[in-house]
C-alpha cells in the first residue's frame, strides 16, 4: 500500500507531514523529491546501502557513421545533433528510447550507461528509509524516482514523499500510489497550486484527502474550497510558533507532546477511507 | 553573406528577441541579394534542447552568422563547430539591427550564456 504526499505548491509540508505520518504509521519512508531530497535532515537514519541509478545513451561509432542525419531527425528530445557530418550527442537530454539505434541502418549506434543519481536506504526509529538523490547538473529526475518505487514493496505500508508541482515527477511517483494526501496552506498561492494537484490526482483515480499546514483553526478559502467541492480535509497542522520552532531544529514532531496527536488523528482519517490489514 | 537574427515578429520593423532557443521567429537576411526569409523556430515549442533544436535549424540554412541576445552552452557548442560566427546585441528593431552588423557594432559572442535563460 503506497500513500503518497503532494501538494502542487513547493515549501507548504509535505516532508513534515510525510515524515511525522510514516513515524505515525509505521511505514516506510521514501523520499521521491530527488532534486531536493530532505526527509533525511528531519529522520537522520543510518545508512546500510546506496546504490547507483543508470541511464542509457546513444554513442556513435565514427567509423560506421556516414552523417546521414536519420537518428537526429527520428530524435524526439534534441538530444543529437548534427554539423557537417558529424553528429553530436547531449547525452543529459537523451530519454533512452533506443528510436536512433533502430533506424540507424549502419549500425553505428550502440548504447552505453552512466551513472545519474543514486538511491539510499537505511533505517531510522525503527522504520526503514530510502531515498533517491539526483546528481547535480542532471535535468532528468525520472529514471531516479522510477527505480526506487519499482523496487520497494508494495505489500508493506509505504509513505512516498513526492515532489513539488505537478510534473512528471510526480506524475510517475503517483503512478505508483494507491492513495494520496494533499497538503496545502491557507493562501491564494497555495489553493491555486491545490487545485492543479487535485485535477492530477483525479485523473489515477485514487482516493485522495487535503492537510491543510498553516491553520489558525478559523474559517479559510482551502475549507471552503473543500466543503463546496466534498473534498476530505484529513487533518490540520497548527499555525504556531512551537511547530516552526520544532521544525527549524529538524526535529521531529510526531515526538512532542503537543503534536503527536495530529498525526494520529491523520492516520485515524487515512484508515477511514482506506483500509489496511 | 547570410546573416540569421532572432526575431519576435516576421517583419524588418519587429524587435530583435534577445532569447535564441525560445524566440518565436528566425528572419534570414542576405545581405548581397537582399532576400529575405522567415522561418518559426524549431525550438520554441520543445520540451527540452530548445536551443539544440533551434541551433540545428539555422545550422541546416547555412548562414554565416547568427545575431541573438546570448546563446546556452549547447547552442554555443553546435554554432561554434558549424564555424558560424555568432554577435550579441540588445531588443532592438532588425533593420537597426541589422545596421550595426553592417557598421562593425556589434560585439562577437565568445563564451555561452547560463542554460534556461529564456524559459
Amino acid at each position: 500500500m503506497n500513500i503518497a504526499v503532494l501538494s502542487g505548491k513547493g515549501g507548504t509540508g509535505k516532508t513534515t507531514v510525510s515524515t511525522n505520518l510514516s513515524l505515525a504509521l509505521n511505514a516506510n519512508y521514501v523520499d521521491c523529491d530527488v532534486e531536493e531530497p530532505n526527509g533525511f535532515l528531519f529522520l537522520k537514519p543510518n545508512i546500510d546501502n546506496v546504490y547507483e541509478v543508470e541511464e542509457e545513451y546513444p554513442v556513435i561509432n565514427k567509423e560506421k557513421c556516414v552523417g546521414c542525419g536519420m537518428c537526429v531527425k527520428v530524435c524526439n528530445f534534441n538530444a543529437l545533433a548534427k554539423v557537417k557530418d558529424d553528429i553530436l550527442v547531449f547525452d543529459k537530454l537523451c530519454h533512452s528510447c533506443g528510436a536512433c539505434q533502430y533506424v540507424c541502418k549502419f549500425g553505428a549506434i550502440e548504447y552505453k550507461k552512466r551513472v545519474i543519481g543514486r538511491i539510499e536506504s537505511g533505517s531510522a526509529f525503527g522504520i526503514n528509509i530510502k531515498q533517491g538523490i539526483l546528481n547535480k547538473g542532471e535535468p532528468m529526475a525520472v529514471p531516479v524516482i522510477k527505480k526506487m518505487l519499482s523496487s520497494i514493496n508494495r505489500n508493506e505500508l509505504n509513505v512516498i514523499d513526492c515532489p513539488p508541482g505537478t510534473s512528471c515527477n510526480v506524475v510517475n511517483s503517483l503512478k505508483y500510489s494507491d492513495f494520496a494526501v494533499l497538503v496545502t496552506e491557507p493562501s491564494n498561492f497555495g489553493l491555486h497550486d491545490l487545485k492543479l494537484a487535485i485535477e492530477l490526482v483525479k485523473m489515477f483515480n485514487i482516493p485522495f484527502g487535503v492537510v491543510i499546514n498553516k491553520d489558525n483553526g478559523e474559517e479559510n478559502i482551502i475549507k471552503k474550497y473543500c466543503i463546496n467541492n466534498n473534498i476530505r480535509i484529513l487533518g490540520t497542522i497548527p499555525f504556531n510558533k512551537k511547530t516552526a520552532e520544532l521544525y527549524s531544529k529538524g526535529e521531529i514532531l510526531y515526538f512532542d507532546r503537543d503534536h503527536k496527536n495530529i498525526f494520529d488523528e491523520l492516520v485515524n482519517n487515512i484508515r477511514e477511507v482506506l483500509p489496511w490489514s | 553573406m547570410k546573416i540569421v537574427i532572432s526575431a519576435k515578429g516576421q517583419d524588418i520593423n519587429d524587435l530583435m528577441d534577445v532569447r535564441f532557443g525560445r524566440c518565436r521567429y528566425f528572419q534570414i537576411h542576405n545581405l548581397e541579394t537582399g532576400e529575405f526569409k522567415v522561418l518559426e523556430n524549431a525550438g520554441q515549442k520543445s520540451g527540452g534542447g530548445a536551443g539544440i533544436a533551434a541551433a540545428q535549424q539555422i545550422i541546416d540554412e547555412g548562414v554565416d552568422v547568427v545575431i541573438t541576445g546570448s546563446l546556452g552552452p549547447n547552442a554555443f557548442d553546435l554554432i561554434n563547430k558549424a564555424g558560424i560566427k555568432a554577435y550579441k546585441c540588445d531588443e532592438i528593431s532588425i533593420k537597426e539591427v541589422i545596421e550595426k552588423f553592417k557598421n562593425g557594432e556589434l560585439q562577437e559572442i565568445n563564451i555561452a550564456g547560463p542554460s534556461h535563460h529564456g524559459m
